[in-house]
């Protein structure tokens, strides 16, 4: 019966089927989506951050102010693929902090930058692979006992390499990827853009974002289905290491130098901007439109409320409940949803 | 005569789809063993759960002590004086012996509620030596044996002074010796009145102990007799009974060369020197109690769990099969036994389910060919007859004949020779069954050869062509099928001690 599957382009779809190929349409399923809730949460805090400050609503606040909280942003995609698979890597934000660290110490000791940068990237990845290799030889260690490690050791080496000290000096031009602009709209947000596009395409058209969700759910039948699953926990990990160093490099380039302590933190917003994406922690379900919404409403409330004068503190308060919210209300819709399809 | 301390009548339970108890009686005497037996899946373990309250029967009634009594929660059955012992012993291994042992009635002091540790360390020593076992109450559940274990477990249902007591095959996991002093602790226990339902698939536990055996079959009462009324010979005839062989579409397919064949495979623990080879068009059915290494060995020979040592040879050529992924590309697939966490991904919808095995040819450099995969698996589906509204249906919407089909067109999307179907008719309804016969048919028509793994004797006789026989680990009897009695199976499934091989099959093989 394999042939069925060698043969498929030379057949026409027919309608000899018993069982119907095309989805049928649904109102309810189309508008019943965790997304739509997202955008009203976005558009309020939107209205609020205008009430709050007049100097809020321009042109400039949605073209030029994200790329004042994007940097983080880039580690959201893998960590959203790292959540998929049912796990948690906590240490991307020291990941962030030895890629940035190695970039400049190397540039320092007279590394040409493009080298530079290239070698932060490798450094983000290797540091990913590790996590994702120790994930798949000791499979009795649990996710979060290896990556809290490992992000004490990563955090520990930016230490080591640069002492309690900040490293900077770069040329010009580095400054252009975290502040520059193309046809007025920043370079950083054209990244973001790019990325954002790439993973949604990944996730969602490719057999690797087919098999990332599917093992979420259930990755037994995926290794009885033939599935390389230590492969694709080794590539999800690895990219997780990979987009933590292009983090580096903007955050980098933004602030001019970089000190080991950079990104403390990143991981538990980058986590929350995933989890309120829409994304289960218990694995498999996850869209793309999701995540990127919560990079966007956390970055407009936290800037908002920069606007008003408001402590970073309250800020922490505020995104702490709205992660609860959207846990909770996550788990309202998974009863309506169940209630439906039994019916 | 003593009154009945326990008595059932007509009971009978459903579960969707199957009917797990049918009509079945059942009576107990005070201080009285009653063997209890039956092929897997003949309902023994629901019986239990009813006993013991885990579930509540459809109809029928229920007596102790001449009462008519109905159970809402094991609590309440636990409280009339029952209590069970299973198969797999359910410990807490970190806590002490007499922790488990007063686990959910611990001794509690008067007036402070705390736990009066010394008396329930002290009593629990007296029940264990009440039983005779020379460990200690402090020492740690998971330091002790298995056979220890039990004994604890006794103790336990012990301490809620109970007068029935039921063991769900305690003998299993017990060495000869470790059996005779399990032995030795339920006559004692018969002796001082308590009564006990001894499940047990050895002939020989039930010939050693019971008072009367019971035994059911395809969820019915078969009857019940006092042992010194019965043969080691009849009690099997009861247990397989005599019938329906021909439900089965058993075709007449020419078998073909050979395809697949195992040497000596062992996988240290799990199974030794296991051989067997498979021809194109044969279905090779694998059968034994549950627990003899059949699915070990299968599971071996498609690559989750390697085996240690041992030759696989596929198409004549020696390969290594390290994954499924080898496994598969080889050419040999595997249906596994638990459909729901082995088989499908339950959240999924049908249609992916259904190429998760082969996304690779329904791809480019990764990228999906979406409309292909829909047609694909909107063929094999409808091919299989799934039963379902569109191929967006989630599988867990599914009845368990229908997931088993999706299952089977999950392996079809792969070029494969050999199948492996492991209890391919788990927990399916009569009808479905006949349409996973049906496939099966199919499938060696088409030349796949087929292993079989199942414990229900039927199937096995009614679908394969030759027999492979397991018990704890050891290949016991190749068979001929048609030349074969059940008994035969079964008396290498239970009671032979050393491997043999039906001559008539292998001369048959070499002429």
């Amino acid at each position: 019966m394999s042939e069925i599957v060698e043969n498929r382009m030379n057949t026409k779809p027919n309608e000899d089927l018993k069982i119907r190929i095309d989805r049928p349409w649904s109102w309810k399923r189309f508008f019943f989506q965790w997304e739509w809730l997202l955008v009203i949460v976005l558009l309020l805090v939107i209205l609020i951050n205008s009430l709050l400050s007049p100097y809020f609503l321009s042109l400039n606040t949605f073209i030029s102010t994200p790329a004042t909280f994007l940097d983080k942003a880039f580690i959201v995609f893998p960590m959203m693929f790292v959540i998929m698979l049912g796990r948690i890597d906590i240490s991307v934000a020291s990941t962030v902090a030895v890629s940035a660290v190695i970039m400049a110490v190397s540039y320092n000791m007279g590394l040409p930058m493009p080298l530079a940068i290239l070698l932060c990237l490798i450094t983000g990845s290797l540091g990913g692979a590790i996590n994702g290799l120790l994930m798949v030889k000791f499979k009795e260690l649990s996710f979060v006992i290896i990556t809290l490690s490992t992000m004490i050791i990563y955090r520990g080496i930016a230490y080591i390499l640069l002492g309690d000290q900040a490293s900077g000096g770069f040329p010009k031009w580095f400054s252009f990827l975290g502040w520059g602009s193309i046809l007025g709209v920043p370079f950083i947000v054209i990244c973001f853009i790019i990325t954002a596009v790439i993973f949604g395409l990944l996730l969602h058209k490719t057999s690797f974002g087919r098999i990332v969700s599917g093992m979420g759910f259930n990755k037994m039948t995926c290794e009885y289905s033939g599935i390389k699953v230590n492969r694709v926990t080794m590539i999800v990990f690895t990219l997780a290491g990979l987009m933590s160093g292009v983090t580096a490099v903007f955050l980098t380039s933004r602030m001019g130098s970089t000190r080991p302590n950079v990104a403390m933190g990143y991981e538990l917003e980058v986590i929350a901007m995933v989890a309120l994406g829409g994304v289960s922690t218990s694995g498999g379900v996850g869209r793309i439109a999701g995540p990127i919404l919560a990079v966007y409403i956390i970055g407009y409330l936290s800037y908002g409320m920069g606007l008003a004068n408001l402590q970073a503190p309250v800020v922490l308060v505020v995104i702490g409940l709205l992660l609860i919210f959207s846990v909770l209300a996550i788990r309202i819709r998974f009863s309506v949803s169940r209630k439906n399809s039994a019916v | 005569m003593a009154e009945k301390i326990l008595e059932l009548k007509h009971i009978s339970k459903s579960f969707p789809g199957v009917k797990a108890l049918d009509e079945v009686h059942f009576d107990l005497m005070p201080g009285e063993i009653h063997g209890l037996m039956g092929e897997n899946g003949a309902g023994k373990s629901t019986f239990i759960k009813i006993i013991t309250g885990v579930h509540s029967h459809d109809t029928g009634e229920m007596f102790i002590n001449g009462n008519l009594v109905s159970f809402a929660n094991p609590m309440e059955a636990q409280e009339m004086g029952l209590a069970a012992i299973y198969q797999h012993v359910t410990c807490y291994p970190d806590l002490t012996v007499a922790e488990n042992i007063y686990m959910g009635h611990e001794k509690i002091k008067r007036y402070s509620k705390r736990i009066d540790w010394n008396k329930m360390f002290s009593e629990a020593q007296e029940l264990l030596d009440q039983l005779g076992a020379n460990f200690d109450s402090h020492e740690r559940m998971g330091n002790l044996s298995v056979a220890r274990q039990q004994i604890v477990e006794i103790a336990k249902a012990l301490s809620t002074r109970a007068k029935i007591i039921i063991m769900d095959e305690p003998t299993a996991a017990l060495t000869q010796h470790e059996s005779s002093e399990l032995y030795r602790i339920t006559e004692g226990l018969r002796d001082d009145g308590v009564s006990i339902i001894f499940i047990s698939h050895r002939i020989e536990d039930i010939f050693r102990l019971a008072d009367r055996v019971t035994v059911f079959r395809d969820s019915r009462f078969i009857g019940c007799w006092p042992m010194e009324e019965i043969t080691q010979d009849k009690l099997i005839v009861a247990m397989v009974g005599r019938e329906i062989i021909q439900m089965f579409p058993k075709r007449k397919v020419p078998i073909g060369e050979k395809v697949l064949s195992v040497e000596n495979l062992t996988r240290i623990g799990y199974f030794r020197n296991v051989s067997l080879d498979l021809h194109k068009g044969e279905i090779l059915a694998l059968t034994g109690l549950v627990g003899a290494g059949r699915t070990e060995v299968c599971e071996s020979i498609y690559g989750i769990n390697p085996s240690d040592e041992g030759i696989i040879t596929f198409d004549d050529h020696e390969i290594v099969i390290d994954s499924p992924v080898t496994a598969l590309d080889a050419g040999i697939g595997f249906l596994p036994e638990d459909r729901q966490k082995q088989g499908l991904i339950l959240d999924w919808e049908i249609g992916k389910n259904i190429t998760l095995p082969s996304l690779s040819s329904f791809s480019r450099y990764n990228w999906l060919d979406e409309g292909g995969e829909r047609l694909a698996s909107g063929q094999l589906a409808d091919k299989l007859n799934v039963k379902a509204g569109n191929i967006f249906t989630r599988a867990s919407t599914l009845s368990g004949g229908n997931q088993q089909k999706v299952v089977v067109a999950k392996i079809l999307t792969r070029n494969l020779k050999v199948i492996i179907l492991d209890e391919p008719t788990k927990g399916v309804d009569i009808k479905a069954k006949t349409a996973i016969y049906e496939i099966i048919g199919d499938l060696v028509e088409q030349g796949y050869g087929i292993i079989l793994i199942s414990s229900e004797m039927p199937e096995v006789m009614g679908m394969s062509d030759r027999i492979v026989v397991m018990k704890e680990g050891h290949v016991t009897a190749l068979l001929d099928t048609s030349k074969c009695t059940q008994e035969e199976i079964l008396n290498a499934a239970m009671v032979v001690k050393t491997p043999r091989t039906d001559a008539a099959v292998s001369e048959a093989r070499e002429g």
